[in-house]
């Protein structure tokens, strides 16, 4: 086992997930078989391979500073869970 | 005759000539909806004013003299992509009342060509799975066996293609999506290259795979819908500015003295016999027509699947970050503060799967792990790649089967992810290096069941996939059965 419930106890607090403790023992349980299955990466020398992050080669692109039209705040927050006027209203941040 | 059982090409000549309109082709198609969805249930969402109201106006165009590639054709989107003021739910409860306000470029691009758009198909959550069991909204079915899975995560816009229940569908394909259900389903589907169409308005999954492609009844028909799907959007940073051909001028011409590569890295045990015995078959109908085989290798193959359980997952955690209750979708209620709030939201708005793929994700890429999981993974990338460019320097196209085995039960694989993953195995290469992939039927199983041959091609070079599919499509003349529903 490369994976403790303690570890994943920790991804899901990084994830924001508020995972069950049944849902903790499964999840060790199928991450643990998806790592080792995972691992066979380490069967290849990689040294010196230039890592690919891109399909194709892409390199930024802008394109020209114009204001066009934009969606509006009533669009923006028509599907917000609790908005109020033009803001998003959540729980309480800090005590 | 049946409308709802053409092609595009079969209707636009009978709208063409006048002989029906586009409202008695949206009728026929949703009669047939209403015939066979509650077996199939290839759909989300229905979007039927829409669609007369569409038809309507192709009539009134078509009255003026206007018709365009795909007037009068009714169409289903997978419901990843963004309609404007319709329902896009991604297959999730975190988006289950998700109303977008500015629609996809797909489907803006389709609305100009004339589409109709029949409703929002079925899909795993967030695109993550192979059989559309991941569905928030419930499972589909295959239309040729309602016991067994149609495939995913594109699975509606597969079923509904061979249910009938529309004339062509747009999917999405991140390691399969596509190609997988369209050969489980016994249609054809296409995969394009990577930054080929636009992705503006898909909600993403993991982008540096991800693609928009079409499902269509024929060969014929996926040229015509790429035709109007493909180009550049200075919308998407990542769409390609690379002339777009008409792909229909691909079609029919001949492939005599193509080197056509076989990899041996695909035929290997495990594959089902009848899948094998298709694609031999497949392999001799292409050598009939003038293709050469010739034996190739694609030595990384066995790590695609591998890296891709790193690279997709670690892309989606970081893209799925976005759902946290706030700005659309749904909020878990009676939270104590924001954190708490962000924790149940996610929790309970996403299903397993999703929250497996993130975890997975989410620990690759955390601290002291990047270089282990995702760092490596993007050097053995670029080795996969490195295969293909390989190849590409020997042989024109590339054929191997699409899947390892034709569908399976529903149930059979939704306790052990690592088998449900291996279903894929042959198509996440495609995306991984970002060409273009097509399947194609080649058969049935003698339990009935379609199979599907893939065609691989190098980047930007769709028009190749679609000449080898028509010339093979032609000689192989697949007997033309349709699923009894």
């Amino acid at each position: 086992m490369k994976l403790s419930t303690a570890d994943v106890d920790y991804v899901a607090k990084l994830a924001r997930l508020d995972v069950t403790d049944a849902e903790k023992e499964k999840f060790t349980a199928q991450l643990n078989d998806i790592l080792g299955y995972i691992d066979k990466l380490n069967e290849l020398d990689t040294t010196g391979v230039a890592p690919m992050t891109h399909a194709i080669a892409v390199t930024n692109a802008f394109r020209e500073d114009r204001v066009v039209e934009s969606l509006g705040t009533q669009a923006a927050v028509a599907n917000a869970p609790d908005p109020r006027g033009e803001f998003f209203r959540v729980p309480k941040v800090i005590e | 005759m049946d409308l709802y059982s053409l092609t595009i090409h079969e209707l636009q000549d009978l709208l063409k000539k006048g002989e029906v309109s586009a409202r008695e082709i949206a009728e026929s198609v949703f009669a047939r909806v209403d015939a066979v969805e509650e077996k199939v249930h290839s759909y989300i969402r229905l979007m039927k004013d829409e669609a007369l109201a569409q038809a309507a106006q192709a009539d009134a165009d078509i009255k003026k003299g206007e018709i365009k590639p795909l007037t009068g054709i009714p169409v289903a989107l997978k419901d990843i992509v963004c309609t404007k003021g319709v329902p896009t739910t991604c297959g999730s409860r975190i988006l289950h009342n998700f109303v977008p306000p500015y629609n996809a470029t797909v489907v803006e691009k389709l609305s100009a060509a004339g589409a109709v758009f029949v409703g929002k198909a079925n899909m795993d959550e967030f695109a993550m799975g192979s059989s559309t069991e991941t569905s928030y909204f419930g499972p589909t079915r295959n239309p040729w066996d309602l016991e067994r899975i149609p495939g995913g995560s594109s699975g509606g816009s597969a079923s509904a293609v061979a249910a009938d229940e529309c004339i062509a569908s747009i999917g999405s394909d991140t390691g399969g999506s596509i190609r997988q259900p369209a050969a489980l389903c016994g249609v054809v589907g296409m995969k394009p290259t990577y930054g080929r169409v636009s992705r503006f308005g898909l909600i993403a999954f993991a982008s540096s795979l991800d693609q928009i492609g079409p499902f269509t009844k024929d060969v014929e028909d996926c040229a015509i819908m790429m035709n109007a799907l493909a180009g550049y959007d200075p919308k998407e940073s990542t769409s390609v500015q690379a002339d777009v051909p008409d792909y229909r001028q691909f079609l029919g011409r001949d492939i005599k003295g193509w080197k056509i590569g076989i990899p041996k890295e695909y035929f290997v045990e495990g594959i089902d016999p009848e899948v094998a015995a298709a694609v031999e078959k497949a392999m001799s109908v292409v050598k009939a027509c003038g293709g050469e085989a010739i034996d190739i290798s694609l030595p990384h193959t066995q790590y695609c699947l591998a890296v891709y359980y790193i690279i997709a997952p670690a892309e989606a955690s970081s893209n799925l970050a976005r759902y946290d209750g706030v700005k659309y979708g749904y909020r878990a209620q009676g939270v104590r503060d924001l954190a708490e709030m962000y924790k149940k939201t996610r929790q309970e708005g996403f299903g397993a799967e999703v929250k497996r793929r993130i975890m997975i994700g989410t620990y690759a890429l955390s601290a002291g792990y990047y270089d282990a999981y995702y760092g490596k993974a993007s050097q053995v990338r670029a080795l996969i790649r490195r295969d293909f460019d390989e190849a590409f320097k020997r042989c024109d196209v590339i054929l191997t089967p699409t899947t390892p085995t034709p569908a399976f039960k529903l149930g059979e694989k939704t306790d052990d992810p690592l088998q449900m993953y291996l279903s894929d195995i042959f198509t996440i290469s495609t995306n991984l290096a970002g060409i273009p992939g097509m399947s194609v039927p080649c058969g049935f199983s003698k339990a009935g069941l379609p199979l599907g041959v893939q065609f691989l091609a190098n980047h930007f070079e769709e028009g190749k996939l679609l000449q080898i599919a028509s010339v093979y499509e032609k000689a192989a003349a697949i007997e033309k059965r349709r699923p009894a529903l």
